[in-house]
């Protein structure tokens, strides 16, 4: 049986998704991007082999996706991550209209028509406030690993707000307002409305419209989807998969290649250096 | 002016071979050279902005012109603007003023050294309302540098929907505002040169920007054709340069000639820009000097071509439009009368971007259009999501947005613009592709403006 991959190279992680010929994810791979750009791709892709039980001979097609896509060197393709997360949450939660990525220095709003194309996208520009680097700074100032950030601010009552949109500046405001004898708990629920804040401002370029899917390592945050739900009126799609989403998305495109009609490297650009 | 009159008998003897690129660069190249001369020969220099700048009159008493937007954006062009930048930054000035001001107060902080040579003192700068900057740069000059300023006053917008119409009572009164002005110019000019001013004179210089208009217009026509014949911000922006900076000169007139020559004889062989030309694209506001051919690389690497740029509109200070012609019979009356309506085109851009750029969309059948934000000027930029919004929910056309600045490299993200080039694609393609050439059909009406 023949399968294909994505590998999704971002700024923070790479994640990589093996599916077979009827689009079921069969092995799937996140590392910590800890050493050189191309190393973590191979070593993701073969991560992700060995959890599917797979050799590399019988995964045909590969696309990368990311910033880093174009380290994806062992691939056949590249498509961008915006590319990628739309048809990712599409074939996540078919009803998706408007996808929002938060990664470790991205966020995007993406809009996706009925069928599956992207309408209109709009992402941070040169600044990483309202991203994940945005936590990665209250992490550090509170000395708390990413994980308990989101139940922890969960449980405040008188949150305290962040003024500053400079992810540098927010870990000054941050040790400023622990100092000042904020309980830690008010002093992150500021930090999540405030990426929450600039994100649905994003969303709100491109439009929104039910459904929203949100993806990215932060969708795994449960006080940004509270937030980011009460900030939009309505629930937000939330898959388990939703890390994985630009990787599936990228695997997709593969599978296109493989099994559907698109010719392979019709999409591709003439050789420009990334 | 009959468009007759301008067509020129088969020249009997072959003419020099004519290179855009080249006979551009050269041009630009003696420009410069001239200007490092102009105190040598005696000449008076004037610094003159490239909209509302009354350059016809300033050429009637033979100034040198000098234009310090060129000068800053061919800074950014030879990669030197960051250093000019980081003096003026030095000095005192905010990152968020406008890149071409910084530029150029860095170049007076470097004594007037310019990449392309020695700029010389102006005995007067001619500024105006165009832009709200240009008034403030203007006082710089005259505090660093004492140089006299001489401030037009173009009358703008007056409201929303409002505009003014050839012919009518606020178009006659604009008119002679603007004259009163060119007038105490006029008399300013004959004070510092010492020379009385020749109408005649004005009735030549105009004359010769006519013609420099026409074969504009149909230059910007020819890229109606599919494919392209040349890229709007690229090939387009060493055109536009000749344009003001040669304007109303005789090597302007016949760069423009040669041009429009050359460029219908490539679109009668059937030659594009591009090998294979797939998308049509149309470019929105002020380019990125200092990494603008990179820019166009990435579009091209798709097969993408900016067939048009409202820059070529915006940046030929009035000179793109088809009923923008001097009456050379009444010299200073049509240029004041011009010169209201241009400016009156020019300051109420942000009103009618909607709809000027829905025309444009449909003369040069483009798939998609890409708006360039600029960091260091919020005016030429504020009105884009407004524009990108109509044209995207009212005609479904496919846009990008990308930032960046006019010079400063800083503001450049090179993996950021390439994500969102290839994304922009990514999705035209999603769209149902670039069509095959053959069924594209774009009408190509030589004269026509946009």
């Amino acid at each position: 049986m023949k399968y294909v991959a994505g590998v999704d190279v971002g700024s923070t992680q790479t994640k990589a998704i093996i599916i077979d010929g009827n689009r079921t994810i069969v092995g799937r791979a996140l590392l910590d991007m800890e050493t050189s750009m191309v190393t973590v791709a191979q070593d993701a892709f073969k991560a992700a082999l060995a959890n599917a039980d797979l050799t590399e001979d019988q995964v045909v097609h590969i696309a990368g996706t990311g910033y880093g896509r174009y380290k994806v060197t062992f691939g056949h393709e590249q498509v961008t991550e915006i590319s990628c997360h739309a048809r990712g949450a599409i074939a996540l939660f078919p009803g998706t209209r408007t996808v929002i990525d938060i990664g470790g220095q991205d966020t995007k709003a993406i809009q996706v028509k009925p069928d599956g194309q992207v309408g209109d996208f709009t992402m941070n520009d040169k600044c990483a406030a309202g991203t994940g680097r945005f936590l990665g700074a209250a992490s550090y100032a509170l000395e708390m690993p990413l994980s308990e950030l989101g139940p922890l601010a969960l449980r405040s009552q008188n949150p305290v707000r962040i003024t500053t949109t400079c992810t540098v500046f927010a870990e000054t405001e941050i040790i400023s307002h622990l100092a000042k004898g904020m309980l830690p708990e008010d002093v992150l629920m500021g930090v999540h409305q405030a990426i929450t804040s600039r994100c649905v401002s994003l969303a709100r370029r491109v439009g929104i419209a039910s459904e929203v899917t949100f993806t990215g390592g932060v969708s795994r945050n449960v006080a940004i989807v509270k937030l980011l739900e009460q900030s939009l009126g309505m629930k937000v799609n939330v898959s388990p998969d939703a890390h994985f989403c630009g990787a599936l998305g990228a695997a997709l495109f593969s599978h296109d290649r493989v099994f559907g009609t698109q010719a392979a490297h019709s999409l591709q650009p003439a050789a420009v250096a990334a | 002016m009959t468009t007759e009159l301008l067509e020129r008998k088969a020249a009997a003897t072959a003419e020099p071979t004519f290179d855009p690129r080249i006979d551009g660069q050269r041009l630009m190249k003696e420009w410069y050279a001239g200007l490092a001369e102009a105190p040598k020969r005696g000449q008076h220099v004037a610094n003159v902005f490239v909209m509302g700048n009354a350059v016809e009159i300033l050429r009637t008493f033979d100034f040198q012109l000098v234009f310090p937007e060129i000068n800053s954006l061919q800074s950014g062009v030879r990669k030197a603007s960051e250093e000019y930048i980081r003096l003026s930054e030095d000095y005192g000035m905010s990152p968020d003023v406008c890149s071409y001001v910084k530029a150029d107060v860095g170049l007076i902080l470097k004594e007037n050294q310019h990449p392309a040579g020695l700029i010389p003192k102006a005995h007067i700068a001619v500024s105006s309302n165009m832009c709200s900057t240009f008034i403030k740069w203007a006082e710089i000059w005259e505090r660093m540098l004492k140089i006299p300023t001489f401030v037009l006053d173009l009358p703008g917008q007056r409201g929303a929907n409002w505009q003014v119409r050839p012919g009518d009572a606020q178009h006659a009164a604009d008119s002679r505002w603007v004259e009163a002005q060119f007038r105490d110019l006029i008399e300013k000019c004959e004070k510092i040169t010492g020379k009385r001013f020749d109408m005649d004179r004005l009735a030549e210089v105009e004359e010769r920007v006519n013609k420099m208009v026409y074969h504009w217009n149909n230059v910007m026509a020819l890229n109606r054709m599919c494919p392209a014949p040349y890229n709007a911000m690229l090939d387009g922006l060493t055109y536009i340069g000749i344009m003001n900076v040669y304007r109303g000169a005789p090597e302007g007139v016949e760069f423009m000639r040669r041009l429009e020559e050359q460029l219908k004889a490539q679109v009668a062989r059937g030659e594009g820009r591009v090998a294979e030309e797939r998308f049509r694209l149309l470019f929105s506001g002020t380019p990125c000097y200092v990494s603008m051919r990179r820019l166009v690389e990435l579009f091209e690497s798709w097969g993408g071509v900016f067939a048009y740029s409202d820059y070529l509109t915006f940046a030929a200070g009035g000179m793109d439009s088809g009923e923008l012609v001097y009456d050379t019979s009444r010299p200073l009356e049509s240029l004041a009368e011009v010169t209201a309506r241009a400016a009156q085109r020019g300051l109420s851009n942000q009103f009618f971007a909607h709809e000027r750029l829905e025309q444009q969309i449909r003369d040069y059948a483009v798939d998609g259009i890409v708006f360039h934000g600029i960091k260091s000027c919020r005016f030429v930029s504020s009105g884009m999501a407004d524009t990108r919004d109509y044209l995207n929910k009212r005609l479904g056309v496919p846009s990008l947005y990308i930032e960046s600045d006019l010079i400063d490299p800083r503001y450049w993200s090179d993996a950021q613009i390439k994500n969102r080039v290839d994304a922009f694609f990514e999705s035209l393609h999603q769209r149902g592709g670039g069509a095959p050439l053959a069924a594209k059909t774009v009408p190509a009406e030589a004269g026509r403006t946009a």
